[in-house]
């Protein structure tokens, strides 16, 4: 919303675009992008890769959650110059053709959402989860799950779900 | 060879593969060349008037294509009549951009078209905007006791208001031994779905447009934009196969769906406007209630005198009302009761529908009252329910066309470990923390409108069935799938349910818990239809197997028609539409209707009980709900697999309600102080433990053919008052103001 900053418009709307390139599930994607947008916003409204969601804009929801340089990073925090290079794997990326990922698999067997709206950043935050190799115990998962929300309140699907992969020792 | 029916079964979501990949789009996701981004401006002040808003230097920037305000908007509808939707309480409807005069704070007062959306949200930042403000008034707490009828209209229908009084109440209550009473309140909720509410408004030329919206009512809105903007219905397209949550948000147009498709026929464009998730909290919200209660008992636990009275913040243009107040005699049918509803209207937004909107709020107050007076009859809370059980609704003189709420009781308790409850108060004890066991009651009605579905069979032998509704996340798309499925005996795959379209046949708004009983009475429908019509033009093939059988002497079963009395005689339905029918598409679209001269002989709910544990501890004033089982009556279980997931989403809906979300309204500013995800708290994964689902067997022959009463509010409604009342054994406060904070405890 409208807050009250004394901002000259022409000094922030003259700045230059800047060439970046983005590798994005594997592609390498040019892209010339103002310095103030977002990874997310580039993603969605530049690179049409909209599987990534917006929940809040503010790094408060998870919803946004990408995979960058192998690390889960809030895609709306960051901007896309910034990520000039970067080895992104959105949820696009995840997977390949029909064979799902087994944490999108094990998403669909637990019923692990409803809307579906936060599943894209639940599935991205599970595999940057479990990569980092922190959490041993269900509470843990919960724990360094806690930054994802869900409103439908699929809260112990989504952990049964990412619980049965972390103990099938299915993820890579 | 016969397939199990398809309903009943725990199927996986049928779009799950889409959700899980990020190929379903939600509305904000259709980019197409060309489309301009619009971003809101809100008012800032309470109440007042706009006096001047500098547009000139905003619309000089290099990329903004114009700035729309109530200066010079196009001209829209005259009358409010052209403004209200399905889900318009009596009053006046919001009318976006109408004139200067702010009504409340956060008040859409201009939108911003741009070429970026950082361009767009980079000028609603410094546009600046003079106004002539006003003494407002948003307090609803110091309106205790002076509230107003509310004016009746359509809405009432779905929402009566209270029951006439019966007995004597005063004389009664003051002459009871065992007495129990209270007094409620709980804040302001907006359902902050996970989404963010968008329009994508396709300009299609000579004035198509193609809405992607994201809404609970495709026709709703379709007929929404056509009435206000002076459209043909069939010009207009309101599309919305996936929707990131609403919980009643979509139940209603929302303004940036006006502001939309304004700036799209204007600029002849295509424009997208998305709300940020501030400005979430600028429309509708779940009204913050006071209510009071005085209920009395004689010495067996006889329930004989209830009071409810309920005062609920409205806006100064709408008289948004909500059943709050008159479930407590459907269920403890007391000689007297005395209940009473009232409006106070204020300087805000028009609340609207929030999931199990008034029976979450009224079974709050009733469940934790009846509480208390088990703890003065010294009686379980369980037993008192039990004592006081009726399958007659008195507030109508009906019998419930089915009630299984016994069963839920007592399978739920005995699920649960109700007996191992200590029944004093503080008596329960896990290590340093207070353990409390705490139950309640929900109850809400089962309800069903018209709607109307198309059933065609195609050569290949599959069914297309085709419906206007939408499917926010409760199932409705595979649900409808396994329905449409039975009707003509196919396996699931062979059905294929098209929806969220408003060009299909049409489906009122999504909402009340009513969609299956609804939608898949008019999917009956046409398959009964369709199944008339497949047996017709077999028989009329030549040699038909079929000779001259009636439709009760065949059975539709794997993709054929085939004679009960010879299964060897069968005609598959691709043969019938090659061979029979050209190749050509069998096509039926049906209406189907409650049958109201059956239903008015009967009061219809489904019903719940809700078992909680909570650990508490008291230095720390932590309140942690440890376990909660809730078990449903609700009729036919259509998916056991997407049901379980409704009722455990409004479980966590009941623990946020009860411990968590709350809007905070700074009466001096007239604006809501936390409108962001960081501060309007809801669950996180870290704050669900052990929830759990149980299903009661309930044969309901009068609600509707399919046996259906509805799942999305019942899960919700006795879950806080549960949690409370487990709070009271664990620590010995009664603590009726929600949420719960943790101070109350110190």
């Amino acid at each position: 919303m409208n807050s009250e900053l004394d901002l000259k418009p022409a000094a922030v709307f003259t700045s230059k675009t800047r060439q970046i390139t983005l590798n994005i599930n594997g592609i390498s994607r040019g892209l010339e992008v103002l310095p103030y947008v977002t990874l997310l916003d580039a993603l969605r409204e530049y690179l049409d890769l909209t599987g990534t969601k917006k929940g809040c804009d503010h790094g408060q929801c998870g919803a946004c959650t990408v995979i960058c340089d192998d690390k889960r990073i809030l895609s709306c925090l960051s901007l896309a110059v910034a990520k000039d290079g970067a080895e992104i794997t959105t949820i696009e990326g995840v997977s390949t053709g029909n064979d799902l990922h087994p944490l999108q698999q094990a998403f669909i067997d637990h019923d692990a959402f409803q809307c579906g709206y936060c599943t894209p950043g639940q599935i991205c935050s599970a595999i940057g989860m479990l990569s980092e190799g922190k959490a041993k115990t269900r509470a843990d998962v919960k724990e360094l799950m806690s930054g994802n929300l869900c409103r439908c309140g699929a809260n112990m699907s989504i952990i049964d779900a990412i619980m049965e992969v972390k103990d099938g020792g299915g993820h890579e | 060879m016969k397939n199990p029916p398809a309903t009943g079964q725990s199927i996986s979501r049928i779009e799950g593969p889409l959700k899980v990949t990020g190929a379903a789009k939600y509305s904000g996701e259709y980019n197409v060349p060309g489309l301009l981004y619009g971003y809101v401006v809100n008012s800032t002040i309470t109440k007042g008037k706009i006096i001047k808003i500098y547009t000139e230097e905003i619309k000089a920037l290099p990329g903004v294509i114009d700035v729309f305000s109530h200066e010079n908007r196009p001209s829209t509808a005259w009358f409010d009549m052209k403004y209200a939707d399905m889900d318009a309480p009596p009053g006046s409807p919001f009318r976006p951009l109408h004139d200067a005069e702010i009504r409340y704070n956060g008040q859409p007062i201009a939108l911003i078209v741009a070429e970026t959306f950082e361009l767009a949200r980079y000028a609603a930042s410094i546009i600046s905007v003079d106004y002539e403000k006003e003494i407002f008034d948003t307090d609803l707490r110091s309106h205790f006791g002076d509230g107003r009828e509310p004016e009746t209209g359509m809405a009432s229908l779905l929402k009566p208001p209270p029951p006439e009084p019966t007995g004597y109440f005063e004389t009664a209550y003051a002459a009871a031994k065992y007495k129990a009473s209270g007094e409620f309140y709980h804040g302001t909720e907006h359902h902050n779905p996970m989404e963010l509410f968008t329009t994508t408004t396709l300009y299609e030329g000579k004035g198509k447009l193609s809405i992607y919206d994201k809404t609970q009512g495709t026709v709703n809105c379709q007929l929404y934009v056509a009435n206000v903007f002076g459209l043909r219905f069939k010009d207009v397209k309101v599309i919305s196969p996936f929707v990131g949550g609403a919980f009643g948000s979509g139940l209603r147009p929302q303004y940036q769906l006006f502001l939309s498709v304004m700036a799209a026929l204007e600029l002849k464009r295509h424009v997208r406007v998305t709300l940020d998730r501030s400005q979430m909290f600028t429309f509708g919200h779940r009204p913050p209630t006071l209510q009071r209660t005085r209920f009395a008992a004689d010495a067996d636990g006889m329930v004989t005198a209830l009071n409810h009275t309920a005062f609920a913040e409205t806006s100064r243009f709408e008289d948004y009302t909500e059943v709050v107040v008159n479930w407590s005699p459907k269920l403890y049918p007391a000689a007297h009761t005395l209940l009473d509803y009232k409006l106070v209207p204020l300087d805000v937004f028009s609340p609207m529908d929030m999931r199990a909107p008034g029976g979450s709020t009224g079974m709050h107050a009733i469940e934790s009252t009846l509480d208390e007076l088990a703890y003065q009859l010294k009686m379980d809370p369980l037993d008192l329910r039990l004592k006081n059980y009726t399958m007659i609704d008195i507030t109508v003189n009906l019998p419930y066309s089915s009630k299984e709420l016994k069963e839920c009781y007592l399978k739920g308790a005995e699920k649960f470990g109700w007996a191992n409850r200590a029944p004093e108060p503080r008596s329960m004890k896990r290590g340093h923390k207070l353990v409390g066991y705490g139950m309640a009651t929900g109850i809400w009605d089962a309800m069903q409108a018209p709607a109307r579905a198309e059933a065609a069979m195609t050569r290949d032998g599959k069914l297309h069935v085709k419906s206007a509704v939408t499917d926010i996340g409760t199932g409705t798309f595979t649900v409808m799938t396994q329905i449409a499925a039975d009707e003509l005996g196919l396996p699931v795959a062979d059905v294929i349910f098209s929806y969220g379209d408003s060009k299909l046949p049409f489906a009122p708004i999504q909402g009340g818990s009513m969609t299956t009983s609804t939608v898949g009475t008019a999917i009956r429908a046409a398959g009964k239809a369709l199944r008339k019509k497949l047996l017709r033009v077999a028989k009329r093939m030549k040699d038909s197997p079929l000779g001259k059988a009636e439709l009760e002497e065949v059975i539709f079963q794997n993709g054929y028609i085939i004679l009960k009395d010879n299964p060897q005689a069968a005609v598959s339905f691709a043969d019938i539409i090659n061979d029979g029918h050209h190749g050509l598409p069998l096509k039926t679209t049906n209406t189907g209707v409650p049958n109201m001269a059956k239903l008015n002989k009967y009061s219809r709910a489904a019903h719940s009980a809700v078992f909680v544990e909570v650990e508490v501890d008291e230095e720390l004033g932590v309140i942690n709900v440890t376990r909660a089982l809730t078990a449903v009556a609700a009729g036919k279980i259509i998916n056991p697999k997407t049901s379980r997931s409704q009722i455990l989403g409004s479980m966590v809906w009941g623990i946020s309600k009860a411990l968590r979300e709350e809007t905070i309204l700074d009466n001096q500013l007239g604006k809501y102080m936390n409108q962001n995800l960081g501060e309007y708290h809801i669950p996180v994964h870290a704050d669900i433990h052990d929830l759990d689902v149980m299903f009661i067997e309930e044969n309901d022959e009068h609600i509707n053919e399919l046996g259906i009463k509805g799942l999305g509010e019942i899960g919700l409604v006795g879950v806080a008052p549960a949690i409370t009342n487990a709070i009271f054994h664990a620590t010995g406060k009664r603590l009726n103001q929600l949420p719960v904070h943790f101070d109350m405890l110190l």
